[in-house]
């Protein structure tokens, strides 16, 4: 893990200083609200309907127990002792008191966290494959890859009032866990001709209008890389739109240029740039990778007894291979049929921070699909540590299963929200979760507004919420991944009502299950059917 | 027009800056002030001419000034660059970074608050058009 040195350590205290000073002229009336809000953005705060939220930024999603356990601690202090892990790595609390804010960001900073760019128009935290480090399939691990490019965004003088924010993603696999083409840079690590770098792509994203990123840079290599990020700012802060915030994305930028066109901008950009010696040298890199070193495995063999049925469905369900003979990746999953999606409550953390100090050499990962992994767990241990898991209600074995669905906050929260997604998704859960195993992969992706935060076009299932004249109403989309095989979900047709949604949602899972051929998970059939069986089950019943 | 705070020592330019097309259009223009939408590229062969670029912040969300100083300077301008409107405390830092070494807010900044704000900031992680030393570079000499 990333260990900060004395200049990180300087920086992120300067942070809580600052907003320490920012909150005291705020709350001594020196500063009115207008003034305040951009600044407090700057560090993760929002007004939400209730309280203030605050939004904490988990670097590439990894914790190590000490920070895990400080982050159960902020939500028993400063919160009514619950956290929500979100779908950007990140976890919020949302019954924040603005006064005792500057306190809950020194507890941060001593464990080497902090909550700086996690909101505001500026690029945000870095995200990455959950596996990191541990799948099989990585060219390297992705994650100081990632470091670097949050230390070069961090308080950047020229990209600080974007038009827009900025999401950055970084991967090192021909698999996508991480939904990097729908970021607005998503970066694969790759190797050419025995050279580490990276194949950018920029313009992809959800919101109003989803976009898949086009490819920009076949191959940049890996000690120009920060140059060729902040060539791609500079075009994106000049000339993205900022008449109209719901066009202000670098996907509008991409899209309403060109891709080879705004390719041929950054080219330029980027080749003016390098007599400026913007990127770190080798040595930075190698300093970073050096904290990313592989743990000190044991010389074990493959194998784990799963003569306990419920352990065995957990297993199989919920396991993810792992690059040292001997050792699995687990997901903990955070969708409890009923419970709310990516919530986690204080006690939970705490098992959880404990677990991965005696299971998983004292690291956890947080997922962009809201669940959390300890990812070095050997696997004679597998059965001691589902049997804790269990006992703490950390067990469902339905990781990509049907009942493991992303939600927003929506209404229940969220000032933005139209409709309610969190009990749309517990209705869900329920309905499916007695053949989900049958169903087998499928992912189900609900978003309270068009701002899609819960994924709903990347969704093999996407749920949309909107008002119509005053009722909440659900629009179903079939066809969508955030995976290495990305597409974008379709609309089916009308909307539904609260109990129509999840009524569709079961027809169209039938449909599936009627048509499926072999092994097709949902989204196989969906794309070599297309949309009309579907659509017939849902409107043709007259 | 004068500026506060600003950090040069030669005396400001007393010639008004006038617009973009106008300062193309008089050779004997030195001074020019840059709205947001303007590409400052077109400056670059005049620059040695040039004794003030002010340039416009009609508001603080607009961003495109702090990539239009760092092109200048990049360039080699080394004469005043006034960051000029809604230029407020908490960005002064970020803005001398970015080159800009005088200032014009519409609303006159506190000269304590404003003296700490420039102090922040111990270091910074990226280089841009000031001197300061990115992180990277104090790590590994």
């Amino acid at each position: 893990m990333y260990r900060y040195d004395q200049y990180d350590q300087a920086m992120v205290d300067a942070r809580v200083a600052e907003f320490r000073d920012q909150v005291e002229r705020r709350l001594s009336g020196a500063m009115t609200e207008d003034q305040f809000k951009p600044l407090r953005l700057m560090n993760g705060l929002y007004l939400q309907l209730h309280a203030y939220m605050l939004r904490v930024a988990i670097p590439y999603g990894t914790l190590s127990s000490t920070q895990m356990r400080a982050l159960a601690d902020i939500a028993r202090k400063y919160d009514k002792g619950y956290a929500h892990f979100t779908t950007r790595q990140n976890v919020q609390y949302n019954w924040i008191q603005l006064k005792e804010t500057p306190d809950l960001l020194a507890d941060l900073a001593r464990v080497e966290m902090h909550a700086i760019q996690t909101s505001g128009n500026c690029i945000r935290n870095i995200s990455s494959d959950q596996f990191a480090g541990v799948a099989g399939d990585e060219v390297i691990d992705p994650r100081p890859h990632a470091e670097l490019l949050r230390q070069w965004s961090s308080f950047h003088p020229e990209f600080s009032f974007l038009p827009r924010k900025f999401k950055i993603a970084v991967i090192a696999s021909d698999a996508d866990r991480a939904a990097m083409r729908l970021h607005d840079i998503g970066i694969r690590i790759v190797r050419r001709d025995g050279v580490l770098g990276a194949q950018v792509f920029a313009g992809g994203g959800m919101g109003r209008t989803p976009m898949i990123a086009p490819e920009i840079r076949d191959f940049v290599p890996e000690d120009q890389m920060v140059s060729y990020c902040e060539a791609i700012l500079r075009v994106y802060n000049r000339h993205g739109r900022r008449d109209n915030k719901y066009k202000a994305r670098i996907k509008i930028l991409v899209h309403e240029t060109g891709a080879d066109k705004f390719r041929e901008e950054v080219e330029a950009e980027f080749a003016h740039m390098q007599p400026l010696d913007l990127d770190p040298p080798r040595a930075e890199l190698a300093r970073i990778k050096a904290f990313f070193a592989p743990p000190e495995y044991a010389a074990i063999e493959d194998g784990y007894d799963t003569s306990d049925p419920d352990f065995r469905i957990w297993a199989e369900t919920n396991l993810f291979p792992h690059k040292q003979p001997g050792y699995a990746a687990a997901t903990i999953s955070l969708k409890p049929v009923g419970g709310i999606p990516g919530d986690a409550s204080a006690e939970q953390m705490d098992i959880v921070a404990d677990l991965a100090a005696r299971y998983s050499m004292d690291e956890v990962r947080v997922t962009h699909a809201q669940n959390l992994v300890l990812p070095n767990v050997r696997q004679d241990r597998l059965y001691a540590l589902w049997q804790e898991l269990d006992a703490a209600g950390l067990a469902p074995a339905n990781l990509d299963r049907a009942s493991d669905i992303i939600a927003c906050p929506g209404l229940d929260y969220c000032s933005l929200a139209n409709a309610r997604s969190i009990p749309i998704a517990q209705e869900v859960a329920k309905r499916l979760a007695p053949i989900e195993r049958e169903v087998g992969a499928l992912q189900i992706k609900m978003s309270g507004c068009i701002n899609a935060c819960g994924h709903h076009h990347a969704g093999h299932i996407g749920v949309l919420g909107v008002d119509k004249k005053g009722v909440e109403s659900y629009q179903l989309l079939l066809g969508g991944s955030a995976a290495e095989d990305v597409s974008l979900a379709k609309i089916t047709g009308p909307g539904f009502d609260e109990r129509g949604i999840v009524d569709a949602i079961e027809t169209v899972t039938s449909v599936y299950r009627d048509a499926r051929e072999g092994d097709e998970r949902f989204l196989d059939t969906y794309r070599r059917l297309g949309m009309a069986p579907f659509k017939e089950a849902l409107y043709d019943k007259a | 027009m004068s500026s506060w705070p600003r950090y040069r020592d030669d005396a400001a330019a007393n010639e008004p800056a006038v617009t973009l097309d106008a300062f193309l259009d008089q050779p004997e223009a030195v001074a020019v002030r840059i709205e947001p939408d303007a590409d400052v590229r077109v400056l670059v062969p005049h620059l040695s001419r040039l004794k003030l670029i002010e340039i416009a912040f009609p508001a603080y969300r607009d961003g495109r000034g702090y990539s239009a100083a760092r092109i200048l300077r990049e360039a080699g301008y080394t004469g005043e660059l006034r960051a000029e409107g809604d230029v407020l405390l908490d960005q002064i830092a970020f803005m001398r970074r970015c080159g800009f070494d005088s200032f014009a807010p519409a609303v006159p900044l506190d000269a304590k608050a404003a003296e700490a704000a420039m102090a922040r900031w111990p270091h910074a992680y990226q280089r841009a058009a000031d001197a300061q030393p990115p992180i990277w570079a104090l790590r590994h000499g």
